[in-house]
């Protein structure tokens, strides 16, 4: 694998592809990740990093994740950083799904609490929670309200009674970020997503009831600040903004492709890397529709919250202050947003794009709730649904990565060959007799998730955390899994 | 069988290609291909609903990728899963066009056995090629 030959190693997990690698290079390729998932990681990951590495306005270099695997554009576990005055926007470097992300809700319930009713939980979870291909969402809007909603994200939930403000102040931009325009969105994206608010989805999305085992916790300081306890249950849903975000991004890697090269003079080298200029018009127009689908999926990740406290309340019959049901953190993979950062000394207005990747903010972070500001950002890490996920915090130490860290495991298998080895009655069984609880909308999704599918989530999360871009907090193992 | 689903490309999402004598059956074949990653049983879905599409563009793999973005669409806004009933594929001096008789079903979980949503058409490999046998395309769509 040519990339591998020719990084240079900085530290056990922090490598360099100098500008030399490709013709055409502005910036180096960092890569944060241990020799072994570098050797893991596909001659994609190095071909695409090296393409972002072209982009008009890049700063200082490009980065990739320990979890990085080939995407559309950018790698999954792709960063980069972009200058606001000469920099360009692209769909590439976000992903078409906008703002996928992670929620996790601790609760006052005990294992032994939760086990006599955990399949009639999962059962419930399955009925109640849209899941699915085609699967409607839990509140109708007309297109008024929905463009209200894709101004005010979760806020517009909380304003109407599906949630709380702690669940806004829990959550990355608490919920909504500025400038999202409905003007900049198509009709077609308003069409397919008008009825998807509050739906999980299907593909690698998941709601996950899991446990906190006490050997599991890392920092027992800071997992005590955020609610959680030994042997407590807790819930983590993974989803983002559905067919809406997939047509924002679809609809502008068209539309750049069709100005970059005639009114710009930008070319690249692969077609999902299409961009235009931060401040072009078509820029600014893209900038504004991506902050709609951004807030699209805030507010979806609120009303699956919303639908995951009804269904405990009704099926452990316990009020929300017993349930004590109160989310810890929301944290988006997908996004570029308008940061301030400390770059070789100077302060700098960037455009980081986050593909695949979690913005990973350290201690004393102003946007953080007073609770734990002092901890640092509350970090999810997803693995597959056969291991188990994790909660870290970001550090000053990842401003060395524009303040980024992991976002998963990352897939080592495609699905088409997943489909092929594994059978998803046999993995549902096999999960049942260690305890997991599964119910699926798809046979064939529950096979293509298979955990041999997967890298191994703990070397990702080690690898984050050698290399200083977040500290682990706990982990958490699955013991209900609804999938749609 | 009318398609290929590729197991070594696109890992978190799904790829395939098609290859058939003329246009018109390329097309076909990829909106059955397209069906067959929404459904493991195609050939459950009946023909109640009907579809018109009509569509042009310079580039014969951008008809493509509009035509199948075209199917994503009606599958989110109108729960459709679709085939080809009729398709003519014309080229002319400013490119190509389509019109094409889709037939089909809205989804029902408790009849179709879902396989996967797609979400998204990408431009990652997309190619529509001429071969001494007719056309081969290659998609990779986004689930």
């Amino acid at each position: 694998m040519a990339g591998l030959k020719t990084l240079s190693k900085i530290s056990e997990t922090v490598w360099e592809l100098p500008p030399s690698y490709k013709p055409g290079m502005k910036v180096p390729a960092r890569f944060f990740a241990t020799q072994n998932l570098i050797e893991q990681m596909d001659q994609g990951v190095f071909d695409q990093i090296s393409n972002v590495a072209f982009l008009p306005g890049v700063e200082k270099y490009v980065c990739c994740m320990p979890d990085a695997h080939w995407g559309y554009g950018f790698p999954i576990g792709g960063v980069a950083a972009m200058r606001l005055e000469d920099g360009v926007i692209s769909p590439g470097g976000i992903g078409f799904d906008i703002n996928c992300g992670m929620r996790l809700i601790r609760s006052n319930l005990t294992y032994e609490e939760v086990k006599p009713n955990l399949e009639n939980l999962v059962e419930a979870l399955f009925a109640r929670v849209p899941v699915g291909v085609g699967a409607k969402g839990l509140v109708r809007l007309d297109r008024s309200a929905f463009e209200k909603l894709l101004v005010e994200g979760a806020g517009w939930c909380v304003r109407k009674g599906y949630g709380e403000q702690d669940d806004l102040d829990r959550t990355e931009a608490r919920g909504c970020i500025e400038g999202g325009d409905p003007y900049a969105v198509s009709n077609r994206a308003i069409d397919r997503g008008l009825a998807q608010i509050g739906t999980l989805g299907s593909g690698n999305h998941y709601l996950e009831i899991q446990l906190l085992k006490k050997e599991n916790i890392f920092d027992a300081n800071a997992a005590s600040r955020m609610g959680l306890f030994p042997n407590q249950v807790v819930i983590m849903f993974h989803c983002g903004s559905r067919g809406f975000g997939h047509q924002v991004a679809s609809d502008y890697i068209e539309k750049f492709l069709g100005v970059m090269g005639p009114k710009y003079g930008l070319s690249v080298p692969d077609r999902e890397l299409a961009c235009a200029p931060f401040g072009s018009p078509e820029g600014q127009a893209y900038f504004a529709a991506m902050n709609c689908a951004i807030n699209m999926s805030f507010a979806n990740r609120q009303m699956i919250l919303h639908r995951i406290r009804e269904v405990f309340q009704t099926v452990l019959k316990k009020s929300p202050g017993d349930l004590g049901l109160r989310q810890v953190y929301d944290i988006a993979h997908n996004t570029a947003k308008i940061e301030e950062q400390n770059v070789d000394g100077r302060k700098k207005k960037l455009i980081i794009h986050r593909k695949g990747a979690t913005r990973a903010y350290g201690p004393g972070f102003g946007e953080l709730p007073g609770d734990f500001r002092d901890l640092g950002q509350p970090v999810i890490i997803g693995g597959s649904m056969e291991t188990g996920s994790y909660l870290l915090v970001g550090t000053e130490t990842s401003s060395q990565a524009f303040y980024t860290t992991a976002h998963g495991a990352g897939r080592t298998m495609s699905r088409t060959k997943a489909k092929k080895l594994f059978r998803g009655s046999d993995l549902i069984a096999k999960m049942r007799r260690r305890g997991i609880y599964v119910r699926a909308a798809s046979m064939s999704g529950i096979s293509e998730e298979a955990g041999d599918a997967y890298k191994n989530v703990d070397e990702v999360v080690e690898s984050a955390d050698k290399a200083q871009l977040t500290k682990k907090v706990a982990r958490f193992v699955p013991i209900g899994n609804v999938k749609g | 069988m009318p398609f290929k689903f590729l197991e070594d490309i696109a890992i978190a999402d799904i790829a395939f290609e098609v290859e058939a004598k003329d246009l018109p059956q390329l097309f076909k074949d990829a909106a059955a291909a397209f069906l067959a990653i929404q459904v493991n049983n195609p050939g459950k879905v009946k023909a109640v609903e009907y579809s018109k599409i009509g569509l042009a563009n310079r580039e014969i793999d951008i008809l493509l990728y509009k035509f199948l973005q075209e199917l994503v669409y009606l599958k989110d806004v109108k729960s459709l899963l679709l085939r080809v009933k009729a398709i003519d594929v014309r080229q002319s001096s400013e490119g190509f066009s389509l019109d094409a008789k889709m037939e089909g079903e809205t989804l029902d979980p408790k009849r179709h056995d879902q396989r996967a949503d797609v979400k998204a058409v990408t431009f990652h490999c997309l190619e529509v090629k001429k071969t001494g046998a007719g056309y081969h395309a290659t998609v990779i769509v986004d689930v």
